[in-house]
């Protein structure tokens, strides 16, 4: 009898802990992320707020994902020659990123408050990966958790070509900033 | 006692196969991508493939000027430097209303013809269908007089165009088009006919991310009362510029609208009878 008690308690303790991990992730599929490149003569800006994000706290992992055509631009010609021939969308529709950083505590626990962690992880761009590190202001409040940040990408890293023509119209580096709002993530 | 430790066993097997399919976070969010991109976009470069237009309409409040340049006919050799000497020219301003409607106007040297136009894009290719569906109507009025017509008034000197353009994109490099066009003349010569049917084929295959060939065929299914008249052929190099289109072209006809390459190219391809010509085109 005594076995069985102890088995019961065992799956359940086992019940438990994955429920537990589950509960650790938060998930958006609505993330937003922008890009600003400035050159001499001309800006460009574009903003994609269907950026797919999952944070799993116990491990200290997450992931982005978005698709290339979902990036909507001011001026729709500007939005075709990003697609076509800057990032060739068609045959590398997404961007993604994976990345590890350490919880603490009060962050695991989902106390509220602002928590500035180190993220090292892999960026994949035009079909090439990278590798990217970026300091992440997490915000934890009601239960969800809210981070933005700003990182560099540089064109040639990533093997975008830019003709000498248009050099004055695209910059070399470009700034990314992105913004998500991560709620608990049940599967 | 034996089963329910078995259990538990196969409890914890099937608990820790789970975790492990979900370990990777990328992999969890590929299975939420959901957004999918339903309309194949970017068919063509350009409104125009040679002489004929494609699927393709503006966007809102974009503007395009194109300037076209058809030279005379090659055959004529090194005196008029292939052609060069002769040159006739259309240029028109093309503005969408929306998304889906784009208004043009134009004038041609040739005959010294306007033309006004009205394209309409209701439908793309994508999940709900296999084709992108454009309309497309013309109107063009000559404005010089021609000795072979006894009268010479705004009635007898307009034309109208009707087109279906059809296109499917089959893969990021080609792209075909298919056009069944009705062109109506009020006045015409003796040998011609007022109401006259057509088939367009198109095709653009992309060399690399900036340049393409073209090429397109009108094949008229009406038949004339005299031998003079040839099907459309034109075939071309694209070349795309940031906002510029520039195309290279050679075709037998003449005239750079639709009323004129469709039904009175005059020109036999085959025999020599090709004008060189180019399409600029700028977006603003």
């Amino acid at each position: 009898m005594t076995k069985m008690k102890k088995i019961i308690a065992i799956c359940g303790l086992l019940f438990v802990f994955c429920s537990y991990s589950q509960a650790q992730r938060y998930f958006t599929r609505e993330g937003e992320v922008k890009f600003f490149s400035e050159a001499p003569l001309e800006n460009i800006k574009a903003t994609n707020n269907k950026v797919l994000c999952i944070i799993d706290l116990e491990k200290g992992q997450v992931a982005v994902d978005m698709l290339i055509k979902s990036f909507e631009f001011p001026k729709k010609l500007m939005q075709e020659h990003f697609n076509e021939n800057y990032m060739e969308s068609d045959r590398y529709p997404k961007a993604n990123y994976k990345g590890n950083f350490e919880v603490p505590k009060r962050l695991q626990n989902m106390e509220e408050g602002e928590y500035l962690i180190p993220v090292i992880g892999q960026i994949t761009i035009h079909g090439v990966k990278q590798k990217l590190d970026a300091p992440v202001n997490f915000i934890v409040k009601e239960g969800k958790v809210f981070t933005n940040f700003e990182f560099v990408i540089k064109v040639e890293d990533h093997k975008i070509k830019i003709p000498n023509l248009v050099v004055d119209n695209i910059a070399e580096e470009i700034l990314v900033s992105a913004s998500f709002q991560l709620e608990s993530y049940k599967n | 006692m034996r089963l329910l430790r078995l259990g538990g066993f196969l409890l914890l097997c099937l608990s820790s196969l789970n975790l492990r399919a979900q370990e990777d976070l990328l992999d969890i969010l590929d299975q939420e991508q959901t957004t999918i991109d339903e309309r194949v976009a970017y068919i063509w470069k350009g409104q125009r493939l040679v002489n004929g237009h494609t699927t393709k309409t503006r966007k809102a409040r974009e503007f395009e000027f194109i300037i076209m340049h058809r030279f005379g006919e090659i055959s004529t050799g090194i005196d008029d430097l292939f052609g060069l000497d002769y040159a006739n020219i259309r240029f028109s301003f093309e503005y969408g209303i929306t998304d889906r409607i784009t208004l043009g106007i134009g004038r041609s040297s040739f005959e010294k013809t306007y033309d006004g136009f009205f394209k309409y894009n209701f439908l793309n290719q994508g999940v709900n269908s296999p084709v992108t569906l454009t309309w497309f109507s013309s109107m063009a009025v000559r404005t010089q007089d021609n000795p072979s017509f006894s009268e010479n008034d705004f009635k007898s000197k307009t034309a109208y165009t009707h087109e279906l353009l059809i296109a499917r994109k089959l893969s990021d490099r080609i792209s075909l088009l298919l056009v069944p066009a009705y062109v109506h003349r009020n006045r015409v010569l003796a040998d011609q006919k007022n109401d006259l049917f057509a088939l367009g084929f198109g095709g653009r295959a992309k060399i690399n991310k900036r340049m393409a060939i073209i090429s397109e065929y009108y094949w008229r299914l009406t038949q004339e009362e005299s031998e003079s008249y040839f099907d459309s052929f034109g075939i071309g190099l694209e070349i795309e510029t940031g906002g510029h289109v520039f195309q290279l072209t050679f075709s037998n006809s003449r005239s750079m609208i639709e009323k004129g390459f469709i039904t009175e190219t005059t020109g036999d391809f085959f025999e020599g009878d090709i004008h060189f010509g180019f399409n600029l085109s700028r977006t603003f």
